[in-house]
C-alpha cells in the first residue's frame, strides 16, 4: 500500500556547495549523501554520492488537546551556509522545525592517565609516570546532534522553511501564517504574515509555499492556493499582510472547468539564483515570472498538458492534489520539474527546447545515457518507445527534484528511490 | 444534462473525500479541504446554471410532476435537484438508487428540511417541481436557502450544511464543524 511505506522520500536538497545531498522521508528519517572527491586516476570522472549519515529527525507525536496525530514525515530540509567545519541543516515536519549539527570525528584522544583504553579506571598502583593524551586517527565517524528545536509555533501544517541570506534568521510557513525565527532563539518567533480570516467560513485561500530572496534579506515571496504570488518587504511593516507586489495571471475564461481552482493552486515557488526571477509550479504548468512584471508570467511551460482532458479521473484518484516541486539549474537557464510515470521534465529557457526523461532502474544502468521519452495522446501516432497517456502509471510520481548549485547534477526522488544523474559531457553550466 | 450529471458526481466524490480525510493521519489538511469545498461549490454553481438552462428548454415536462410535498416546501436547491432527478436520462448512480428510502427517513428528512428552510425566502421559486421523494438525491446539500440568508454570498459555508440533508440514513452521522481547529478544546 503506497500510503503505508515509511521510506517514501518527501524532500531532497543539495547544500550550498553541492558536496552534500540530504533526503527526508515519510518515516521521519534524514539520509545525507556525500560526494566522493574526484578520483585522480580518472580525472574526467566526477565523484559519486555515497551515504554519509542517517538519523531519525522526527518521531510521530500526538496532540492530546486536539486529538490529532502529528505525522513524522519530513516536509522540507534546508541547509545553512557552512561557516565552520560542521554542517547545519533545518528539517521540519508538520509542526516542529529542528536544527541539526552534522560533524565529523576522525581523531580520538588516546593515552589518558586515569582511564585505560576501554574507559575503565586504572589501578593507581600501576601508574608510574604521567603522559599527555595524543590525538590518534580513527575511522571516520559522522555525528549528528539536534541543536535547536523550534516548536509550538504553528497551528496549521508547515509547508515551507527558508533560510535568510543574513544567515541569522529563517522563516517557516503553514497554511495561514508565516513566522520569522532567529536561529539561536527557540522560545519565540515573530509572525510576519497572517491570512487567517476572523471567520473561518470566509476562508478562500491558503499559503502553499514561501521563500526568502537569495540576496535581499528583507524580501520574501509566498504563493497561494489561488495561483497568486506575493512579494513582501519586511522593512515596510512588522506584519507583512500587505504585499509589495502581487503576481497574478488573469484566468482564461474559456479554460474554466470544475477543477480550475485546484489546478491553478501553486505547489512550489523558487527564486532564481540571480534573484531576478521566480519559478512556480501548478498542476499542469511551470511558470517563470520576472520580479518586475506582476501582470503575467514571463514564460509558461506545459509540463503534461495531455492530462487536461483527464482531470476528472485525476480528481477521483486524488492525483490532482499532488504537489510537484520545481528547480532551477545553477545558471538559471534550465528549469526542471517532475511528472507521472517516473518522468521528469527539463525546459531550456534559452533554446526553448524541452526533454522528458525517466527515472527507473531499467533505464538507469550506471554510465547509461538517459533516453528521452515521449507521451502521445491515446490512439495517436505512436513511435517506438512512446507511451500512451492511458498507460501512464500515476502511482509513480516525481514530486521532489533538486539541482546541484553549480554543476549539471540532479537528484530525483521516485517514491522510495533516489536517482542521481550527472551530465558528464557538459559539467560546466551554460 | 452532461454537466448536471458530472456536477453531481463531482459533488458526491468531494463529500466522500472530505469525509474520509477526517480519519487521515496528521489531521485534517486545510488546503485539501479548501480545494474540495471550492470544487463542490463550483460543481454546485454549474449544476444550477445547467438546470436553469434546461428548465427554459424543457418547461413542459416539469408540469407533469406530481405536487406531493404537503407539510414542507422544498428549498430552492432541492426543487432543482428534484427536477434533475426526474429529468435525468442518464443512468442514475448506484448511490442514488440505494437511497430510495421508506417513509420514516422521508418524514425525518422533511422535518429536518423544515428547520433548514428559509420560510420567507425572497426568492421563493415558483417552479415547484414536486418529484417523488424516492427520486430525491438527498445526499446533495441544499445550499440555496442558506446562501440567501447569508450576508456574504461567497461564503464557503461547509458547516452550514446540515448532515441530515444529504446523508442517507444508514451512513454514520457526520458533523462538519468547519476549519476552526483552534477552537477545538
Amino acid at each position: 500500500n503506497y500510503f503505508e511505506r515509511a521510506d517514501i522520500i518527501s524532500t531532497v536538497e543539495f547544500n550550498h556547495t553541492g558536496e552534500l545531498l540530504a533526503t527526508g522521508d515519510k518515516g521521519g528519517r534524514v539520509v545525507i549523501f556525500q560526494r566522493e572527491p574526484e578520483s585522480k586516476s580518472e580525472p574526467f570522472s566526477q565523484g559519486e554520492y555515497n551515504v554519509y549519515s542517517t538519523f531519525q529527525s522526527h518521531e510521530p507525536e500526538f496532540d492530546y488537546l486536539k486529538s490529532l496525530e502529528i505525522e513524522e514525515k519530513i516536509n522540507k530540509i534546508r541547509w545553512l551556509p557552512q561557516q565552520n567545519a560542521a554542517h547545519f541543516l533545518l528539517s521540519t515536519n508538520d509542526k516542529t522545525i529542528k536544527l541539526w549539527k552534522v560533524s565529523e570525528r576522525d581523531k580520538r584522544p588516546e593515552g589518558y592517565n586515569l582511564k585505560d583504553e576501554e574507559g575503565h579506571i586504572k589501578d593507581m598502583s600501576t601508574v608510574t609516570s604521567l603522559q599527555v593524551p595524543v590525538l590518534m586517527p580513527m575511522d571516520l565517524m559522522v555525528e549528528v546532534s539536534p541543536r535547536r528545536v523550534f516548536a509550538n509555533a504553528h497551528t496549521y501544517h508547515v509547508n515551507s522553511i527558508s533560510v535568510n541570506s543574513d544567515y541569522e534568521t529563517y522563516m517557516s510557513a503553514d497554511d495561514l501564517r508565516i513566522n520569522l525565527w532567529h536561529l539561536d532563539i527557540t522560545d519565540r518567533s515573530f509572525n510576519i504574515v497572517d491570512i487567517k480570516p476572523t471567520n473561518m467560513e470566509d476562508l478562500t485561500e491558503v499559503i502553499t509555499a514561501a521563500e526568502f530572496h537569495p540576496h535581499h534579506c528583507n524580501l520574501f515571496v509566498y504563493s497561494s492556493s489561488k495561483g497568486t504570488l506575493r512579494l513582501c518587504d519586511m522593512r515596510e511593516a512588522a506584519l507583512c499582510d500587505k504585499h509589495s507586489k502581487l503576481f497574478e495571471e488573469p484566468e482564461d475564461p474559456s479554460a474554466r472547468s470544475f477543477f480550475s481552482e485546484i489546478i491553478s493552486s501553486v505547489s512550489d515557488v523558487k527564486f532564481s539564483h540571480s534573484g531576478r526571477y521566480l519559478l512556480t509550479r501548478d498542476y499542469l504548468t511551470a511558470k517563470v515570472w520576472d520580479l518586475n512584471m506582476e501582470s503575467k508570467p514571463l514564460e509558461t511551460y506545459q509540463v503534461h498538458d495531455y492530462l487536461r482532458s483527464k482531470l476528472c479521473s485525476l480528481y477521483e484518484n486524488d492525483c490532482i492534489f499532488d504537489k510537484f516541486e520545481c528547480a532551477w539549474n545553477g545558471s538559471d537557464s534550465v528549469i526542471m520539474t517532475g511528472a507521472y510515470n517516473n518522468f521528469f521534465r527539463m525546459f531550456d529557457r534559452n533554446t526553448k527546447r524541452d526533454v522528458t526523461l525517466e527515472a527507473s532502474r531499467e533505464s538507469s544502468k550506471p554510465r547509461a545515457v538517459l533516453k528521452p521519452r515521449r507521451v502521445c495522446a491515446a490512439g495517436g501516432k505512436r513511435r517506438k518507445d512512446d507511451i500512451s497517456v492511458d498507460s501512464l502509471d500515476f502511482t509513480k510520481k516525481i514530486l521532489h527534484t533538486a539541482w546541484h548549485p553549480t554543476e549539471n547534477i540532479i537528484a530525483i526522488a521516485a517514491t522510495n528511490n533516489l536517482y542521481i544523474f550527472q551530465d558528464k559531457l557538459n559539467s560546466e553550466l551554460h | 444534462m452532461e454537466v448536471s450529471a458530472e456536477a453531481k458526481r463531482i459533488m458526491v466524490v468531494a463529500l466522500g473525500k472530505l469525509y474520509s480525510s477526517r480519519t487521515q493521519r496528521g489531521g485534517l489538511r486545510l488546503h485539501r479541504s479548501l480545494l474540495l469545498t471550492l470544487v463542490m461549490k463550483s460543481a454546485r454553481d454549474m449544476y444550477h446554471a445547467a438546470q436553469a438552462t434546461t428548465e427554459s428548454v424543457a418547461g413542459g415536462y416539469e408540469q407533469q410532476q406530481p405536487a406531493a410535498e404537503g407539510t414542507t416546501e422544498p428549498t430552492g436547491a432541492q426543487t432543482e435537484l428534484l427536477g434533475a432527478a426526474s429529468l435525468a436520462t442518464e443512468k442514475p448512480r448506484t448511490l442514488t438508487r440505494e437511497e430510495v428510502s421508506g417513509s420514516p427517513t422521508e418524514l425525518r428528512r422533511h422535518a429536518e428540511n423544515k428547520e433548514n428552510m428559509c420560510p420567507t425566502g425572497p426568492a421563493q421559486h415558483s417552479r415547484k417541481r414536486r418529484g417523488k421523494a424516492a427520486m430525491e438525491p438527498d445526499f446533495l446539500p441544499c445550499k440555496k436557502a442558506k446562501l440567501e440568508q447569508a450576508i456574504c454570498p461567497q461564503q464557503l459555508s461547509v458547516n452550514s450544511v446540515s448532515p441530515g440533508d444529504f446523508w442517507p440514513s444508514y451512513w454514520p452521522r457526520l458533523t462538519i464543524t468547519g476549519f476552526d481547529w483552534e477552537g477545538r478544546n
